[in-house]
């Protein structure tokens, strides 16, 4: 075919030898090249109307980010929910969750709380009662509470961290497990802290600053 | 039947006749209306008046849309109003025109549709207007509260359908607070980085009694927009551009939202730094200038791209690092430091990592950069390279005469037959790529296309809203392709009963003319389902609309052609039959290498 223009071929060009990574970040050799997921709380202010949740929950999932909780619930101020979320993805993807965020006008504010955070979570455990002293054992040892028994069942309520909470089924798992209904993980910052500040003022300005919140986040 | 088969009310069309010849002194009309309502506006008595009012205190000159069911108490509303309604044929066209028309005026464009069919009708020019950043205002028309939730007749769940494609969108509940809801619609669509946002109307609101009038527009508490860089980063980028060997400047669609393009111009010309644009930033730099390297990205030009290989120093304005634009991440500008402004901090290293993050309007930003950039960049190397390039990979093409007609040969007449200030719209395909690589763009707001969605059917629609909110002097052509105008061309009934001076040129060649090119190169030449030698001659069609019609087969005839077309005033079309083999060059593969361009099929 005669079709095309005059030049240069394309092996015949120069070509520079500097690369970018999958995240756009142009590859210095001194740094890492990629970044690796990491799991951290994301805590968001919203307003308490219809169809918030499902704004966030459909931002969540049209934009593909790795959700592993979400948990929404009335705050001190009736007009005002709020939205704890887990994720794990790399530093750049964190921080699109939270630009992303702020975009929803009904978001108020958003951010990435500190590894010290309180993180807790809700578990109910629903096992086999063929042996209640010992279940009854296990659920001391994660200062559970039975609400609820019966001949041949027995659940148990835990709350705490994530990994308690892991712990705790791990555990009750050797009675058969029958049913578990957890929660996901709610979180507030420590002391003073604010978990979400109430304007939106700062929202733009961090943009602006990349954080860098080097720490994997332990649960406490 | 449907209930949105509901008639047009008649009156409408009596009062258009003198409007439409004086459609581009809107501010004449304004004012007429001023007068002759001189005790001031009749009091709202119902939601739906309350919606017009919000329009109407809006600005708002013009609405695009379809009659229907549950949109009826709006219409009946605008039938006492100054607003002039432009019914189209089909909803799409209506949000492709409301969009254009933001495009070219700044101002939210509206369309309106019914519930159920309407609302969904109108999803693909709400998401083209989303993707495009284009303010345009999506009043749709919703069953009746109490009907809501039970799959009534023409029930859509037009918020849930629309969540992931509007800025914001909010379902009306109140008769009392309709109007504010618009109002607040309204700025929302212009405020910051611009977008589509939607009301949902459902018919028992809007027929609801009321004497609220709406509050003024005004954005919500909760989204505020950054106007002014961090003056730290902007002396950090400046001192780089200072130092760069070798920079670029990038210049996106939002340079022209942001009425950003003359600050961008003086910066420019000023440093004596090469420019390039992205598609949707065609016009925000005079592309006879000599430092102007033109479009980049898959099909932009071979100095472009090279140019942004192999920078150092790459300023992107208003840009959100499209695909089409980047090719693969890993390739892009691999050498350079990132500026990049933006107003909308989610596109600050969402695509590229910015080196130098700037948040906000672009033209205080540029002004920032302006007042901060003390020397001049040492880059005069870089220009003769870039000029270098220029020559190198040229954009030229062969058109002997005893050959069918080249397409580029087509946009270049029409370029020629127009004014510098002439508007071109276009469908999406291969015609589109010789519309942004063969007409030489001057002006800002005389580029209307769809670029990140990009939607077949959108240039006739398009072009309908753009007559409308351009000038009397400004041409509009339509650049079309055959299957993108076969999409939408019942838009010609519109056009011609509102006698909008539009010419459309359909580069036909019997093809799904990109879908071809590419199953040429990637598909072993299997032209599954893009064969189109079903077309109908146009020029025909255009004549049984009632619009004129016009035939190219031969060079010879091109220039005349088009010169009649044009001149015309009225819709024409020119089904202009172009090589059916014509392919667009240069071309990035998809996640290619910018600087790895093709200029051939061999070369893919």
């Amino acid at each position: 075919m005669k079709r095309g223009l005059d030049g240069p071929e394309p092996e015949e060009r120069p070509t520079p030898a500097g690369r970018r990574n999958k995240q756009g970040i142009r590859i210095d050799p001194e740094v890492e090249a990629t970044h690796e997921p990491r799991r951290t709380v994301i805590s968001a202010l919203v307003e308490h109307e219809p169809g918030v949740l499902s704004d966030v929950s459909g931002l969540f999932s049209r934009r593909q980010f790795n959700i592993e909780s979400l948990t929404v619930g009335p705050t001190e101020d009736e007009d005002r929910a709020r939205i704890t979320i887990v994720v794990e993805e790399p530093d750049p993807g964190i921080d699109q969750v939270e630009k992303q965020l702020r975009k929803l006008v009904a978001v108020i504010s958003v951010r990435e709380l500190e590894p010290d955070a309180m993180r807790r979570e809700l578990a109910l455990i629903k096992v086999n009662a063929e042996r209640p002293d010992q279940v009854a054992a296990v659920a001391d040892m994660y200062d559970g509470k039975t609400v609820d028994s019966s001949p041949e069942t027995a659940t148990i309520e835990v709350t705490g961290a994530r990994q308690k909470i892991e712990a705790a089924i791990d555990t009750f798992s050797q009675f058969g497990v029958r049913e578990i209904s957890r929660t996901g993980t709610t979180a507030l910052a420590r002391g003073t802290d604010q978990t979400a500040a109430s304007s939106t003022a700062q929202s733009a300005d961090e943009a602006n600053h990349e954080r860098h919140h080097s720490q994997v986040a332990d649960d406490d | 039947m449907s209930e949105r088969a509901a008639k047009v009310p008649p009156a409408e069309e009596e009062q258009d006749d003198d409007q439409i010849t004086d459609s581009a002194a809107p501010d004449a009309a304004t004012e007429d209306a001023a007068e002759t309502e001189s005790e001031g506006p009749e009091p709202v008595t119902s939601g739906a008046e309350s919606v017009v009012r919000a329009l109407e205190n809006a600005g708002v000159e013009y609405a695009f849309g379809v009659q229907g069911g549950a949109i009826m108490p709006v219409y009946d509303a605008l039938y006492d109003s100054d607003i002039r309604h432009v019914t189209m044929a089909h909803e799409q066209g209506a949000a492709h025109a409301a969009d254009a028309y933001g495009i070219v005026s700044g101002e939210p464009g509206v369309c309106l549709a019914t519930s159920g069919p309407g609302a969904t009708n109108l999803v693909t020019g709400i998401a083209d207007a989303d993707m495009d950043s284009d303010p345009m205002v999506a009043l749709t028309g919703q069953v009746p509260t109490e009907f809501v939730g039970n799959d009534a007749f023409q029930e859509t769940d037009t918020t849930g359908v629309t969540t992931p494609i509007t800025k914001d969108n909010t379902f009306a509940s109140d008769s009392d607070t309709v109007g504010s809801d618009v109002s607040e619609a309204f700025a929302l669509a212009g405020e910051g980085r611009p977008g589509p946002t939607l009301v949902d109307l459902p018919k028992d609101i809007t027929k609801g009694e009321t004497d609220r009038e709406p509050d003024a527009p005004k954005v919500p508490d909760t989204y505020e927009v950054q106007e002014r860089a961090d003056p730290e980063i902007v002396d950090a980028a400046a001192e780089r551009i200072e130092n760069a060997a070798r920079p670029v400047l990038m210049l996106g669609g939002g340079v022209i939202k942001g009425e950003a393009s003359e600050a961008c111009r003086e910066f420019a010309i000023e440093h004596e730094i090469p420019v390039i644009t992205t598609m949707p930033g065609l016009g925000s730099f005079p592309e006879d200038h000599e430092l102007s390297l033109e479009m980049a990205g898959m099909h932009g030009t071979g100095y472009a791209n090279m140019a942004i290989t192999h920078c150092d120093t790459l300023i992107g304005i208003g840009t959100r690092f499209d695909d089409r634009l980047t090719g693969g991440i890993e390739t892009f500008a691999p050498d350079a430091e990132v500026i990049h402004v933006d107003i909308d901090p989610a596109e600050i290293s969402k695509n590229i990592h910015a080196d130098y993050p700037l948040v906000g309007d672009a033209e205080t930003v540029v002004e920032q950069l302006s007042e901060a950039v003390d020397t001049s960049p040492e880059a005069k190397k870089w220009r003769a390279q870039c000029q270098q390039w220029k020559s190198d990979y040229s954009m030229a093409y062969d058109a002997p005469e005893d050959e069918p007609v080249q397409p580029e040969f087509v946009v270049e007449a029409l370029d020629e037959a127009t004014s510098d200030r002439a508007i071109v719209t276009t469908g999406v395909g291969q015609h589109q790529m010789w519309a942004c690589q063969y007409w030489t763009y001057t002006e800002p707001r005389t580029w209307v296309s769809s670029h990140g969605l990009g939607a077949m059917g959108y240039g006739l629609p398009s072009a309908i809203g753009a007559r409308l909110a351009a000038d009397d002097d400004q041409e509009v052509i339509c650049v079309d392709g055959d299957g993108s105008f076969l999409m939408t061309l019942q838009g010609l009934s519109v056009a011609v009963r509102e006698n909008l001076d539009i010419t459309v040129a359909v580069l036909n060649n019997e093809y799904i003319g990109m879908v071809r090119q590419w199953q040429d190169a990637f598909f072993d030449g299997r032209h599954s389902a893009s064969d189109y030698d079903w077309m109908p001659e146009f020029d025909k069609l255009a004549e049984a609309f009632g619009a004129r019609g016009f035939r190219i087969d031969d060079y010879d005839e091109v220039a005349d052609t088009i010169e009649e077309a044009v001149a015309y005033d009225g819709p024409s079309v020119i089904d202009v039959h172009i090589d059916p083999d014509a392919n667009v060059y240069p071309m990035v593969p998809s996640g290619g290498d910018n600087g790895q361009f093709a200029l051939a099929e061999d070369q893919l």
